[in-house]
């Protein structure tokens, strides 16, 4: 059992890190979050915000959807906790998710998930082009399948950021923006300190949350370090106008477009490896806009707001590695890939819990960073 | 089951397999070492070079010792191919390549102008080439002459899993040329990859069929399988196809009953 005036740091202000210190302070922990640069700028900002599970299922990732699943039925009870602390708390947009197929090859694609879903019992349906239409009156006379799956949901993940920034400030916790965490020092397999450029922090609990730069941390023997690369994903953000009054999360085999509340449209997203370069470039952003114009014919008179690039990060297995390390007081909740947003709630709930009760949830449990000790 | 010799190395495995578009970088993984392949290609565009920094793909395929074959997907001319190969040098310093120009996005079909042109100035700077090419016989002899180590025609669209779709042009091209035919694209499942060997290819080259199935590393012990099927079937020597029925018992040395003894 941990005591209340134990003081926690956090490496890393994501979706991840924030949600955790702002579940901790609101618990009576003494919390700080380190941020090499500023609170949510990274792939929490460009991520699209889709809470997805339905949608982004893969064939041998059950366990991750379920997780994803519950993850996304604890975003109310959050969302009803974060308004006690702050106001301009984002919307859940329980908008479901439309595929779109745009040929035969598309309907091959569409149904052979169709298939995958039925047999997990998932809410879906299949549509013709025309069926799919009448929900998206947008979509393209060429699209001429798609999937409807009636239980996927998406939030303005750049609103939550700031409000969950302000919840964890509002009750004591501080945010040290521009600060680098270089070390953490570890003696006798316990957690001890932090070391930044500046200073030496004495700390009783680190949770590293440092996304795709989890790696990068010195003191940390290698063989305790999550397995993380950066994977970089590309998106563009439009201007939502009259032109093109999107509804709700559309997708195809090649993209997504999703309306945010700020009135813009985001349509994402590439998956290439780069390592730690964020340049948008040319090739990608035009595949993007072509994929997405494909479907959506009526984007092409808006506005571009923004492109940029985010870093994924992207554990061996692409799964999150959540949990104590077998460091005492060193925990990681990192590696959530392409479904940080969707996989905040329930990742923080537990964590929290595990960090300050030493209670291990069982949703932990595929996720721990142990699994990959005996994978040598 | 004889070795598959390439230029100057040898490989026990007749299989290739591409290392894209697996799921996650463990399935790939394991997939790979299911498959029991020794060469694994990298899509050199696609990958991140950049080794110092963290880990990366080409980590995880370093742990097993692969033999790294990079290649050029995604070039569209001689220069980019030429340019692209020549990183692929000094990244994974290797003066193998496959060659890959395509024409099209849709088809993934090879340029073959740029692809000829591609292949006779890198053979010129040494390179071991050994490009992806259509299923023509022409344009294979033609690279098989100017010095490739190996060509590899296509069985069917890249990406497509729809098999061997011109057995008698892949059969053409192994008589006419005298190094390793490899097939590289086009297999989708098991019995594709067997068929390839029973007609005398001397390997395939694979990547979807594998990272594109429901469970990747099932598939991949499949493909080793049948690679392997196919092969020793080819050694084998098939037995001549008939086209009446013939009673595999012998007729001879049966046991009489005498039914009043019974």
């Amino acid at each position: 059992m941990k005591n209340n005036t134990d003081h926690i740091a956090i490496i890393g202000g994501g979706i991840i890190g924030l949600g955790i210190g702002w579940q901790l302070v609101r618990r009576g922990a003494k919390v700080t979050i380190f941020e090499k640069g500023e609170i949510g700028k990274e792939a929490s900002w460009v991520a699209g915000g889709m809470l997805a599970p339905y949608a982004e299922a893969g064939f041998e990732e059950i366990k991750l959807m379920r997780f994803g699943e519950q993850s996304l039925q604890m975003y109310p009870r959050l969302l009803d906790e974060l308004s006690e602390d702050t106001d301009e708390v984002p919307v859940l947009d329980t908008c479901g998710t439309l595929m779109a197929g745009i040929d035969r090859d598309d309907t091959e694609k569409l149904k052979r998930l169709y298939e995958f879903r039925k047999e997990l019992a998932l809410d879906v349906k299949l549509l013709t082009g025309t069926e799919a239409r009448e929900r998206e009156p947008l979509l393209s006379p060429n699209v001429v399948s798609g999937l409807w799956l009636p239980d996927d949901a998406q939030i303005d993940n750049r609103k939550l950021l700031k409000a969950m920034k302000r919840g964890f400030e509002q009750l004591g916790g501080t945010v040290m923006e521009q600060t680098k965490v270089e070390e953490v020092d570890i003696k006798r397999e316990t957690v001890m300190s932090v070391i930044t450029e500046e200073e030496t922090y004495a700390v009783d609990q680190v949770v590293v949350a440092a996304g795709c730069w989890s790696q990068q941390l010195d003191g940390i023997p290698d063989q305790q370090l999550p397995p993380i690369r950066p994977e970089k994903g590309q998106i563009i953000t439009m201007e939502k106008t009259a032109d093109c009054p999107l509804k709700g999360i559309i997708r195809s085999p090649r993209m997504y477009l999703v309306p945010k509340e700020d009135g813009t449209i985001r349509l994402g997203a590439t998956a290439e490896e780069k390592g730690f370069d964020k340049r948008p470039t040319a090739g990608p952003q035009k595949e993007l806009l072509e994929h997405g114009w494909e479907m959506i014919p009526s984007i092409y008179e808006l506005p571009l707001v923004e492109t940029v690039a985010g870093l994924r990060p992207a554990g061996k297995d692409h799964r999150p590695i959540i949990g104590e390390s077998d460091i005492s007081g060193l925990y990681y909740a990192t590696g959530h890939y392409r479904h940080g947003i969707m996989l905040m709630p329930l990742t923080v709930y537990a964590l929290v819990d595990e960090i300050l009760e030493g209670e291990v949830s069982d949703w932990l449990t595929p996720f721990r960073p142990q699994r990959f000790n005996a994978n040598e | 089951m004889s070795s598959l010799q390439i230029a100057d190395r040898e490989f026990d495995s007749r299989l290739i397999v591409g290392s894209g578009r697996f799921p996650d970088p463990e399935t790939m993984q394991k997939a790979l070492r299911a498959s029991g392949t020794e060469m694994v290609t990298v899509a050199l565009r696609r990958a991140n070079l950049n080794t110092d920094e963290g880990e990366n793909i080409l980590t995880y395929l370093r742990e097993d010792g692969y033999f790294l074959l990079p290649n050029t997907a995604g070039c569209y001319t001689a220069e980019e191919a030429i340019t692209t190969a020549k990183l692929g040098r000094e990244a994974l310093g290797t003066n193998w390549v496959k060659l890959e120009v395509i024409g099209d996005d849709e088809t993934l079909f090879p340029d073959v102008p740029e692809l000829l042109k591609a292949a006779e100035k890198l053979i010129l700077e040494d390179f071991v080439v050994l490009p992806y090419a259509n299923d023509d016989p022409i344009t294979c002899r033609k690279l098989a002459d100017m010095g490739c180590a190996a060509v590899m025609p296509l069985g069917a669209p890249i990406g497509s899993g729809m098999g061997i779709r011109n057995p008698y042009n892949l059969r053409i091209i192994k008589e006419l040329v005298d190094v390793p035919v490899i097939v590289d694209a086009g297999v989708g499942t098991a019995s594709d990859a067997a068929i390839a060997m029973e007609l005398g290819m001397d390997a395939v080259l694979m990547n979807s069929a594998i990272s594109q199935a429901k469970h990747p590393v099932m598939m991949a012990e499949a493909m080793k399988k049948s690679v392997e099927a196919g092969r020793l079937a080819l050694e084998s020597g098939r037995m001549p196809k008939r086209l009446y029925a013939k009673a595999s018992s012998p007729e001879d040395g049966l046991i009489e009953v005498d039914r009043e003894e019974q």
